[in-house]
């Protein structure tokens, strides 16, 4: 089974966030990029089910421009036997991605995918399931838990208060989410391999933008508000405070 | 009419969910301005507070009834709302940004050819553009957005739009239609409530622990502050990472972004990450000795000193104030 794992290049999220000079977009200055935290679950996850399959192939796919290759390096460190670069260097909306990824794996005629329950830079949480909508697979949104057998698949997906179960079937996306497993580290010996293994580089599909991005701008600041003590004293006043003046409790 | 909109209702248990209202007002409001109407559907089995929705400036609320939907099933509710956007020519769906509805809404754009932004904190009217403004980078950013598409599909974060009565206009017109034959390919088998007894993503209060608990086995003393207040348990990435408190608790960047009245962080230093998922509470109490902590810039109220004496302080004049 051909398994692919979509990933995405995204700002660390210790990392300060600048508006650009066109007003739209994050200034990348002095921003570290980093494989977006979600999709590392995304990645053990398919290699953890080839591995217990004991056959397949794990092919690692991400749009973006050529900076993206150190994510999908990193990906290969894990253990991912290939990757493709989807070349876009410009920004483009959810279906934008989930276009260009459902033509790739259509492409490789893979049958489970796997990626992040989101990416940690527009939060936006729905290429997984358009990618899913446009192939017409199934899909398992924010998975804490996984069984494949045959074509079967039961997951738990986490949901407010709780897991919901959820029985589904091949061919599928699932979204992941953290809980689901424990990414590994890239050993040593991963990251030579990976130095060798192909990233094979083509053109995003074209699409034409269903929303536009016509401004950014940060959230206004909150004041620092008052010390009310440095013991428990301080704590009558405090709750009178919330009680009082906040009127919170 | 040009611009009809629908409103997608949450019911869980049979019972519309709170963000069902925000949603219901916010889409009668819109549909005002738009000089157009509003309508909602939910789907499930029985749905015992249909009728108070309907208080809320909707035109109609229709219930697609049948007992296998008691249960998200995505293609299945994919199929029937898909449909009966379609027969009624629905232009804007407006769903609640919860776990299903951030589920639900991709798929029926795609279904629908329609744009789709989520997590929209508000909505803004520019000439005939609609301008939709969502946090971005957890909240770090905001970002204005535009939906090309003349069909659209949204969702509305929980807690922030406000659900009111709408005392002018009638009482919406309740419709209920029996459906049959539905795609089933997903479906939910059953549901595993968890241990913790409020949900961070859905708690008014949050009390939060961080490193300075020093160990898990003294995170009682959090659960025992939650308890006094009614709020939910929340942990820090540093906390959930040591394996102290379990994932569904993490609030920050990689966790969960919450936006409660009132947010209780004990021996948390405010790490960006954790500022960006917490940082639009509406009001913060922070407890750490650390005076330079992070976390006392965004607090409102804080106390500088050591938590194992201060926290049981706490509950206890809390407890007492609830009393009286």
């Amino acid at each position: 089974m051909k398994i692919v794992v979509c990933v995405s290049h995204v700002p660390d999220t210790a990392s300060r966030i600048k508006v650009g000079s066109d007003g739209k977009t994050i200034d990348p200055a002095g921003v570290t990029y980093i494989i977006n935290p979600y999709d590392e679950y995304a990645v053990e996850e398919a290699l953890k089910t080839k591995e217990k399959l004991g056959t397949g192939e794990v092919v690692v796919v991400t749009l973006g421009s050529e900076n993206s290759k150190e994510t999908i390096r990193k990906a290969l460190a894990m253990g991912v036997d290939s990757g493709v670069l989807l070349k876009d260097d410009k920004q483009r909306d959810s279906l934008g991605i989930a276009k260009a990824l459902a033509e790739e794996i259509k492409a490789k005629d893979s049958q489970l995918v796997f990626m992040g329950k989101q990416s940690v830079d527009y939060d936006n949480s729905i290429v997984g399931q358009l990618t899913a909508e446009l192939l017409n697979y199934n899909c398992v949104t924010v998975c804490v838990k996984l069984e494949i057998s045959g074509e079967k698949i039961t997951a738990e997906r986490e949901i407010e208060g709780g897991r919901e179960v959820v029985e589904t079937s091949l061919p599928a996306v699932i979204t992941c989410q953290k809980g689901l497993n424990e990414p590994r580290y890239a050993s040593l010996k991963g990251i030579m391999a990976a130095k060798k293994k192909t990233i094979e580089e083509k053109s995003a599909a074209s699409y034409t933008p269903t929303s536009e991005v016509v401004g950014m701008h940060l959230p206004a600041g909150k004041q620092p508000g008052r010390i009310v003590g440095s013991d428990s004293s301080a704590v009558p006043e405090l709750v009178r405070l919330l009680k009082e003046e906040a009127k919170v409790i | 009419m040009a611009n009809k909109i629908l409103v997608v209702l949450e019911q869980r248990e049979g019972i519309i969910k709170r963000s069902g209202f925000e949603a219901a007002s916010t889409a009668s409001k819109l549909a005002k301005d738009l000089n157009t109407s509003a309508d909602a559907v939910v789907v499930g089995d029985a749905i015992s507070n249909i009728n108070e929705i309907s208080k809320y400036g909707l035109q109609k609320v229709i219930h697609l009834k049948n007992s296998e939907l008691a249960y998200y099933s995505s293609s299945g509710y994919t199929e029937v709302i898909t449909n009966l956007a379609k027969e009624n020519s629905y232009d804007i769906l407006i769903l609640s940004n919860t776990a299903l509805g951030k589920d639900l809404a991709p798929r029926l754009s795609i279904k629908l050819d329609a744009g789709c932004i989520v997590d929209c904190v508000k909505l803004n009217l520019s000439g005939s553009d609609l301008i939709l403004t969502r946090p971005a980078y957890a909240g770090k950013a905001l970002i204005d957005v535009k939906i090309l598409s003349d069909k659209k599909v949204i969702t509305l974060r929980p807690n922030v739009f406000k659900a009111q009565v709408d005392e002018n206009s009638a009482a919406a017109e309740l419709l209920v239609k029996e459906i049959s034959g539905i795609n089933l390919k997903s479906k939910v088998t059953s549901f595993k409530k968890s241990e913790g007894k409020i949900d961070v993503a859905e708690a008014d209060i949050i009390v939060s622990g961080g490193r300075g608990m020093k160990g898990p086995e003294n995170f009682h003393l959090i659960e025992e502050l939650a308890e006094s207040l009614g709020a939910a348990v929340g942990a820090s990435r540093a906390v959930v990472d040591a394996g102290w408190r379990p994932h569904n608790e993490q609030v920050g960047q990689t966790g969960k972004t919450v936006s409660p009245t009132l947010y209780v962080a004990c021996g948390i230093s405010g790490a960006i990450q954790h500022l960006a998922g917490m940082s639009s509470s509406k009001y913060i109490v922070a407890v750490n000795k650390d005076k330079d902590a992070p976390i006392f810039s965004v607090a409102d109220y804080g106390i500088t000193g050591d938590l194992f004496e201060i926290i049981p302080a706490l509950t206890n004049e809390i407890k007492k104030v609830k009393q009286s």
